[in-house]
């Protein structure tokens, strides 16, 4: 890692002459550059704990999340979203959100979870 | 149920306050002079509902609000039950309440001891209680439930969150105010948290994904897409997000030069917050004067605090006090924390945290939560309107300034060249952060994380063109089939937890051993009434020895194990050392467990005498008279607490009609019985206050004998008083009473009313045998 001398005289040049408040306005400017892509990153992309929140909030137990959750990674469907998939199945089945998850965390019904979402996943 | 339980919506119902007049929906009430049951707080638990969500600020009071005798500046609404500083009885007892929302953290590992320390915790001030997460935490994928036992913590379930939320529902109404729940939105389960603590009421909670980068390890990707998730929750629920910038100070090897650090630190998550939805003033720093004494503190650190608040306007600013530098001396770490309260009166602060004096030695004790809470009450009061006196230096060549313009010189340089590198990702990767160097200088010893390391690397995956989750407060991408209103997408489901809290699924308990049933059926096993001394959980039997060994450190500490040993103490270790000199001497506490518990009922309690009211004392002194004598006795020169006992200003015995000739201090003890005899007294009062060598027992033995062989022992009353005076060493020494620290007058003159009842009504053999005119004797120094 690096190391280097104090150089903050020699590298401070361009700000010498700037005001305070030219100063704040230029440090929140930077702080929305270096914020801005990991934005992106996070609107566009989930993760196990994101979904098995979205299980939480459907009204499911944090041990039916979490089986749900592992079923929807092995199966290469977390980024249908875990919601959606246990709402897929109770649409298409005609089971109840409660009905479709509970199956789901029990491990059955995940192959009519493969064709609803397309074969080959 | 509470008002806002079924509430929709995203925030705008996050604020109710001043709801502490509402009964816990229990109906349970807390009653101070009963303990808190924690089987009471346990039952139907799976049926309890948070009365509100949302943090709350204190009610600010405007300056210039009369307290007592006193006018003050900046504080808040005054609690409906407290416990005041020690010094407040010579000041009617009032309580100001700065306005700042003060923190205590508490983490014992069980929350039903915890429990009863927020209550304390909340009498002594705190409004925002703070749980500290059992280690391992951050690393566990997903929800803990139940109630097992934790280390260094609390495993943060739903149980233990319900449980406790109802426990400060309870708290709150019995000391009228509002109070925060806290805790930690951190880790690889930080969404799943987040739900939790919106569901179940939890007021704050810190979520900084720097954190989990740095200190735990956690996958950077996976840290960051977690966190805008758990943030919209937050947000959501009005939850007070504080950040984790102040671990750099604590754990960077020279602490002080990360200021510039800091403040970059504080602006990625304040940026990443505000973008992702949070309101500012939902954001707080958490912010730390970064160093202690010996170093010049506040000149190295007001520089800094100035320069932070005003970059960062518009935010709010949780005060920490310094962890870094504290040793097992609580004296120095009250003394730093002192210094840090100073800093944030010279500044500003929303929320005050305070840190426990033992902090140093061992995960907090009970009363030293409540210490650093009576050290913040007691500085942030003493300072109050300091501003309106003090003004910083705004002269631009002054020390201050260009101090705070250089750390924001330096902290725009570090944005610059994480920007210059190719992000924040690159530049830890590259150990930008927790460099000991003051940027730009480098030291090359920071902490450098592999982008695609960590815990939960790999884990994240990109939302599918299709992707949707039917809920709320969730953050994102998110295609919801076509008609489904964005306002709420979880009519889709018919309804999410966070609109309709009755589809939250509680689970009791997994764990059949490790669970709080256990441990409460463990201490309920023990015989009925018998009490241990404890510091952290009950029956611990915890208690310390201080001792002065006149030798060397080492062979101190060795003397004082023994000690304890043969004392009967359990596993005694040495919890603090000092040497007052290399050989003349050492300073040692010492930690043991007493081997035993104490039966209250096998106790001898003295028995409160009940004081008789103002009237019936005056009545009886009125219809039968009363003459007192009083002096300090022996080599003594100690007058106040006699005063205070004798003197109508204070409230004394003169105020009910009683004759008090007073003799001041040192005075002989014949004198006094040869005045007693003179004036015709029905009661000798003594003050001793001196115990060297036993002085004040041997005084009243002489008090008594002399009186008996004067003759008048059965026609005077004798009593005693002084800060070490018991009633049963007064009645040892041949006293008819006793009275020890706090006797107010009401008290001596009741128990003289009483026994001068029983010896016939009143004072009648006495007066007859004296003189009836010593009354000039009162002077104090006539006889």
């Amino acid at each position: 890692m690096t190391t280097r001398p104090d150089d903050f005289e020699e590298r401070r040049r361009h700000l010498a002459g700037m005001s305070d408040e030219g100063l704040a306005t230029y440090f929140w400017e930077l702080a929305d550059k270096v914020t801005d892509p990991l934005v992106v990153l996070a609107r566009t992309h989930t993760s196990p704990s994101i979904e098995r929140s979205v299980l939480l909030r459907m009204g499911f137990s944090s041990l039916e999340a979490k089986a749900i959750v592992d079923k929807c990674v092995e199966k290469r469907l977390l980024g249908k979203g875990a919601g959606h998939v246990v709402w897929q199945l109770s649409s298409a089945r005609g089971m109840s959100v409660r009905e479709a998850g509970a199956a789901l965390a029990e491990g059955r019904m995940w192959d009519d979870v493969a064709a609803l979402f397309g074969a080959g996943r | 149920m509470s008002g806002t339980s079924g509430a929709s919506g995203t925030g705008e119902m996050g604020r109710m306050s001043g709801t502490s007049k509402t009964r816990a929906a229990s109906g349970m009430r807390l009653s101070p002079d009963e303990k808190i049951d924690v089987r009471e707080i346990l039952k139907d638990l799976e049926h309890y509902r948070p009365r509100r969500r949302g943090w709350t600020w204190r009610e600010k009071l405007p300056p210039g609000t009369d307290l007592g005798p006193f006018e003050f500046q900046e504080i808040s609404r005054s609690f409906e039950r407290s416990v005041p500083l020690p010094a407040a009885k010579y000041f009617g007892g009032i309580d100001p309440q700065p306005r700042m929302v003060v923190t205590t953290e508490i983490a014992s590992g069980r929350f039903e001891d915890d429990i009863r320390r927020m209550r304390m915790a909340a009498w002594h001030g705190a409004d925002h209680i703070m749980v500290i997460r059992t280690t391992g935490q951050s690393h566990f994928d997903g929800l803990i439930e139940g109630t097992p036992e934790g280390v260094g913590g609390v495993p943060i379930t739903r149980k233990q969150v319900r449980a406790t939320r109802k426990a400060l529902d309870l708290i709150e109404d019995e000391v009228g105010r509002p109070i925060n729940f806290h805790s930690y939105v951190s880790g690889v389960a930080g969404p799943e948290i987040a739900v939790l603590f919106a569901e179940e009421g939890v007021n704050g909670a810190h979520q900084d994904p720097q954190y989990n980068v740095l200190y735990r390890n956690v996958n950077m990707y996976r840290s960051f897409v977690d966190a805008a998730v758990a943030k919209t929750l937050m947000q959501w629920a009005g939850m007070a997000q504080i950040d984790g910038a102040h671990n750099a100070n604590a754990t960077a090897r020279e602490a002080w030069k990360v200021m510039p650090e800091l403040m970059v630190q504080h602006a990625i998550n304040c940026a990443y917050s505000v973008k992702v939805g949070m309101a500012k003033e939902n954001i707080c720093l958490s912010t730390v004067p970064p160093t202690a004494p010996p170093a010049p503190e506040i000149r190295l650190d007001l520089p800094y605090a100035v320069a932070l608040r005003r970059l960062f306007a518009g935010y709010r600013f949780r005060a920490q006090m310094n962890t870094k530098y504290i040793e097992s001396s609580t004296r120095e770490a009250t003394v730093t924390h002192t210094l840090n309260l100073m800093l944030s009166r010279l500044t500003s602060a929303d929320i005050q945290s305070t840190i426990t004096p033992d902090e140093g030695r061992n995960v907090p004790w009970h009363y030293n939560n409540i210490a650093a809470l009576d050290t913040a009450k007691q500085v942030l009061v003493g300072l109050d309107g300091l501003k309106s006196m003090v003004r910083l230096d705004a002269s631009p060549d002054g020390e201050l300034e260009r101090n705070a313009r250089e750390i924001t010189e330096r902290a725009v340089l570090f944005l610059e060249e994480i920007l210059d590198v190719g992000g924040y990702f690159e530049a830890v990767r590259r150990g930008f952060f927790v460099d000991s160097g003051m940027y730009p200088e480098r030291n090359g010893d920071g902490i450098a994380r592999d982008p695609e390391g960590g815990v939960s690397a790999g884990t994240i995956v990109p939302r599918d063109p299709d992707y949707m989750a039917p809920v709320c407060a969730h953050f994102g991408a998110n295609h919801l089939p076509e008609g489904t209103s964005a306002e709420r997408p979880c009519d889709l489901i018919g309804g999410c937890t966070l609109c309709d809290p009755s589809k939250i699924v509680y689970i009791h308990e997994l764990d059949p051993t490790d669970n709080v049933e256990t441990r409460l059926a463990a201490l309920e096993a023990g015989p009925p009434g018998v009490v241990y001394p404890e510091v952290e959980w009950a029956a611990d039997r915890v208690v310390t020895l201080t001792m002065f060994w006149p030798v060397d450190e080492a062979r101190a500490e060795a003397a004082a194990l023994e000690t304890a040993r043969r004392l009967g103490l359990e596993d005694p270790k040495a919890i603090h050392k000092e040497v007052m000199h290399p050989s003349e001497g050492t300073l040692i506490e010492v930690k043991g467990k007493v081997p035993f518990g104490i039966d209250l009922a096998s106790l001898k309690a003295p028995e409160e005498q009940e004081t008789l009211s103002p009237d019936e004392i005056h009545g009886f002194v009125r219809d039968h008279g009363v003459k007192v004598v009083a002096a300090t006795v022996g080599q003594d020169e100690h007058s106040v607490g006699l005063r205070e006992i004798l003197d109508i200003k204070h409230g004394g015995i003169e105020g009910f009609g009683i004759e008090c000739h007073y003799l001041g201090t040192s005075c002989p003890v014949d004198k006094l019985v040869n005045a007693a005899i003179e004036v015709g007294a029905d009661a000798i009062l003594i003050s001793t206050i001196i115990t060297h060598a036993d002085v004040h027992r041997m005084n009243m033995k002489k008090l008594a004998d002399l009186c008996v062989e004067k003759g008048i022992r059965d026609r005077v009353i004798l009593v005693a008083g002084g800060t070490q005076v018991t009633w049963d060493i007064a009645v040892e020494s041949g006293m008819d009473a006793g009275f020890g620290r706090g006797t107010r007058g009401v008290d001596v003159a009741s128990f003289l009313v009483r026994a001068l009842r029983e010896k016939g009504g009143g004072a009648g053999p006495a007066r007859e045998a004296g003189t009836g005119s010593g009354s000039e004797s009162g002077s104090g120094s006539g006889l």
